[in-house]
């Protein structure tokens, strides 16, 4: 759904566009977002209040401005949608320039997650440079008196090809911007055949200033008189301060005051969490002032929280009936009729993102409202926090998007920005807060916990004529409702609901978890656990069968059919069934293609190197992965290559998506090796990348090949789908190699030595 | 007070010496492409040269920097870009871009010792610098490339 309209240059582009421009809004309503779980914190009144979300401005000079409304964390996202205007428009990409927008509810959806950007706003982008495009057309038409259809464009101008008249864009901008926007069924899309950059892509608009140290994070945001703040957080997640020093930190030079926060009232949602901030002259000293603080807690309930005893508590609860989320079939007959019966347990621990740039914001109270800056994946999320925080209108919150350090995730969760709001309210100054290394890993909203029971029936030839799989986690709705302890359809569709195969009796269960941390969104969430255990178990059920895991798995996923959700609540990432069915050729063709790619079953094995696969369909992108690793006698592991195949519809930026699917398997690579948070006594127990490791150049794949489908099919996402399949498919691959299965994760919990 | 040369520029520092290089570079000189990522030295975003030496900054102290003179990633490629810095762009090394300053440092300092370095001698060189987006594969793609333009 989505419309056009001529807006007013002042409203967003003041500043930026001279008179005399163009300037289109186009507003687009993906409506399937409205239950999407991260905008939980969103109403339907906000939505309905919504602007137009893309803005395209042509200037008299024949400049085209772009406001690109989505956050940079290094997927390009703020390059290749502007990219798709830019083609629609035929416009030279060298005179686009693009405004990073700030957070707005005119600009729609903002959250920059679940790998939906381009899903969600590639039509929109098509349908604003067609309009501007034919807008210029008949601007010229008019000057030459001529039909407009027998005008074309080319980059930039627009050509009346029997007389070869000619005008550029920046010409025509001042007579376009006064003709009516054409309706949606006025405008003409160019065929693929006359593309120039969707497809093709292009470089990064950033690339020069992310090589120079000029790009600007939201570590580098900096403006006059403000000072820096570093916080003494609770450890226990709910504790309180009881006492602390007020005056230890000042003798420290360079500390000013010390200030508390309050605790938040559950549930935590996106609130601070509290404690003691040290303000000072520069983050050395805030660092400093924060060791003389001496806070005594109350730790509160989650003191008791322990992860060794909880996982014995998940995977109890993973061995009771629980909830059915999907069933099919007759499961219990067919275990109770005497069968032979294979089952497995699998376990993911707590993971924190460890972004590069630790979560820092800056922000400044001044005459009733808030202006921040912060490197955030959620600027309106920001506005919204930091209203509530101070109890002011969401319109007097301006929040400007620095680019990202990374984000995977923790920056959709604006905490941190309604933080530094709140300090620079009592400071009376802007506030600029930075986390340590320590804070952002201590202080993470987690990706949950998992334990997860499989059990299947097996018929003569060791294929399953029954399923059982129960997953037991605690669910991010547990950080808006304290109550909340079942995954929700969001999360449950997340690589479970949807397993993919055609077993006559299948069913889905889902346990309770109660949350002691915050739990959160983390790079492909919960089908990071969720393929794990069921690509990890089908590897099991193959090398029982003494098949092969590949066409194992082909048998197991069945003839092509467009797969039936009829009494599953499958949101399917909030897109419409009928544009993205879930269609198991499209599964079956990205097996079958990385099996080819990657020379599977030919290639030489044994002897310490082995080959593991796995296949997932995630944010409706669908993708077969191959891992070669090796395994010395010390137990130590390598991984030559990883071929990974993808079928995510229409790809824009080809080059941007390889980035992103080798970008996958090194994080694979870090979740598999190394990725473990614990809690003992309630407080985390890891604090740096020494006791939380993430991979380094000489652990990770050697080599990532991605091969990317050529297809028609509407875009999907792009990054996160990457991550799921890598993890087990590393893992399966070091059963090849060394005969060792893992069902835990990190790796670090199985001894892979033969020699000690 | 202390002494010391940032990017050609003879400084001067009298606050506190414990004070690590990196904060007086970013909060002092405003000199912010130098990145905080770790604080104790084992992710490399924070690298500079250090009398030509790839330095971790979070970790030097202001007085260990006494009389040094110090590059950070401003002064790389200010008057046309460093070839290590047109092969990261030739091959799209960076995706979010937080630890490239500490990266390209660190790669120039490597290739300053081995100018035609082994894939082994690129881990070697460069396992001190973590890059959470995963751009390893190019980086040392990018690293080969320069040194072949060095020749």
């Amino acid at each position: 759904m989505s419309t056009i309209t001529n807006v007013s240059r002042r409203s967003v582009l003041k500043g930026l566009i001279g008179a005399g421009a163009l300037v289109l809004g186009a507003r687009y309503v993906p409506k399937a977002l409205l239950d999407h779980s991260s905008l939980a914190d969103r109403t339907e009144a906000d939505l309905a209040t919504l602007h137009p979300n893309v803005f395209l401005g042509i200037d008299t000079d024949g400049t085209v401005h772009v406001v690109a409304s989505r956050s940079e964390m290094g997927t390009f996202i703020r390059t290749s949608l502007p990219l798709v205007v830019a083609d629609e428009l035929d416009a030279d990409w060298k005179r686009v320039k693009i405004q990073q927008a700030i957070g707005g509810a005119r600009y729609g959806d903002q959250n920059t997650d679940g790998s939906h950007s381009i899903r969600s706003f590639y039509d929109v982008m098509r349908q604003a440079g067609a309009s501007a495009r034919l807008m210029l057309i008949r601007a010229a038409a008019q000057q030459w008196s001529v039909s407009p259809s027998d005008c074309t464009t080319e980059l930039h101008a627009v050509v009346h090809s029997a007389t070869g008249r000619r005008l550029g864009y920046g010409e025509l901008a001042k007579a376009a911007s006064r003709l009516p926007v054409p309706k949606k069924e006025e405008l003409q899309f160019k065929p693929k055949s006359a593309w120039r950059y969707i497809g093709k892509g292009m470089s990064s608009i950033d690339l020069a200033d992310l090589c120079t140290g000029k790009a600007v994070y939201g570590m580098d945001a900096h403006v006059d008189g403000m000072v820096y703040a570093s916080v003494e957080r609770p450890p226990v997640f709910g504790g309180k301060v009881k006492s602390y020093d007020s005056q230890g930190p000042l003798q420290v030079p360079g500390v000013r005051q010390t200030i508390p926060i309050d605790p938040f009232k559950p549930p935590c949602g996106f609130q601070p969490l509290g404690g003691i901030a040290v303000i000072a002259d520069n983050t050395w000293a805030a660092f400093q002032g924060r060791k003389k603080l001496n806070v005594v807690w109350d730790n509160g309930p989650n003191e008791t929280y322990d992860s060794d005893a909880y996982k014995k508590e998940l995977q109890a609860t993973a061995h009771q009936p629980c909830k059915i989320v999907r069933a099919q079939g007759d499961v219990d007959s067919a275990f109770a009729n005497g069968a032979v019966t294979y089952e497995g347990d699998y376990y993911v621990p707590l993971l924190a993102h460890a972004s590069m740039e630790p979560v820092v914001a800056l922000a400044e109270f001044k005459n009733g409202k808030v202006t921040a800056w912060a490197p955030t994946q959620n600027p309106q999320g920001a506005q919204d926090s930091i209203a509530k925080e101070l109890g002011i209108r969401k319109e007097d919150v301006t929040c400007h998007v620095t680019l990202l350090g990374g984000g995977f995730g923790r920056k959709s969760k604006p905490d941190y920005i309604a933080e530094a709001a709140v300090l620079s309210k009592k400071v009376g100054r802007p506030v600029k807060v930075v986390w340590s290394r320590e804070d952002d890993i201590k202080f993470d909203y987690y990706n949950a916990v998992a334990a997860m029971y499989l059990k299947a029936a097996l018929d003569a030839k060791g294929k399953p004529t029954a399923w059982l799989q129960r997953s037991v986690f605690p669910p991010i709705p547990s950080i808006f409702d304290v109550n909340a302890v079942y995954g929700d359809p969001n999360h449950l569709q997340q690589g479970w609901t949807d397993v993919p195969y055609d077993i006559p009796n299948l069913r889905v269960e889902n346990g309770p978890a109660h949350a002691h941390v915050r739990i959160g969104w983390l790079r492909s969430v919960a089908n990071v656990y969720h393929a794990f255990a069921i690509q990890t178990f089908t590897d099991e059920l193959a090398h029982r069968a003494g098949r092969d895991p590949v066409d194992y798995l082909l048998d197991l996923i069945g003839p092509p059919r467009t797969i039936d959700f009829k009494g599953v609540d499958y949101p399917n990432y909030g897109a419409s069934f009928d544009t993205y069915p879930w269609e198991t050729s499209r599964l079956r063709r990205v097996v079958e293609m990385v099996a080819e790619k990657s020379n599977w079953g030919r290639r030489k094995h044994g002897n310490g190197s082995g080959f593991g696969f796995a296949a997932h369909r995630s944010f409706l992108t669908y993708v077969a992965t191959v891992v070669e690793v090796e395994v010395n006698d010390k137990g130590d592991i390598a991984i030559p290559r990883v071929d990974m195949a993808v079928d995510a519809g229409l790809v824009v930026n080809p080059e941007v998506t390889r980035a992103q699917f080798e970008g996958a398997a090194v994080f694979g690579t870090s979740v598999a090796r190394s990725g473990e948070i614990t809690a003992k006594n309630g407080a985390i127990q890891q604090s740096n990348f020494a006791d939380y490791p993430v991979a380094r150049i000489n652990e990770v794949p050697r080599q990532t090949k991605v091969y990317i489908v050529d297809s028609d099919a509407p875009p999907a996402g792009v990054g996160e789908p990457g991550v799921p399949p890598f993890v087990p498919a590393l893992c399966n691959a070091i059963f090849s190699a060394s005969g060792k299965r893992i069902r835990e994760l990190p790796l670090s919990k199985t001894n892979l030595a033969t020699r000690s | 007070m202390i002494q010391l040369n940032v990017n050609g520029v003879d400084r001067s520092f009298d606050g506190d010496p414990q004070m690590p290089l990196l904060w007086y570079l970013r909060d002092v000189l405003g000199l912010t492409g130098s990145k905080f990522g770790c604080g104790i030295g084992l992710c490399g975003a924070c690298t500079v040269h250090k009398n030509g030496e790839a330095t971790r900054s979070c970790i030097t102290p202001m007085s260990s920097a006494a009389g040094a003179r110090i590059t950070t990633i401003e002064a790389i490629g200010a008057n046309g870009l460093h070839p290590v810095q047109e092969a990261w762009i030739e091959l799209n090394v960076p995706q979010c871009g937080y630890c490239q300053s500490g990266q390209i440092m660190q790669a120039i300092a490597v290739l300053e010792k081995m100018p035609k370095p082994s894939d082994q001698q690129i881990d070697d060189g460069m396992a001190a610098n973590i890059c959470r987006c995963g751009t390893y594969q190019r980086i040392r793609a990018a690293i080969k490339a320069a040194a072949e333009a060095h020749k």
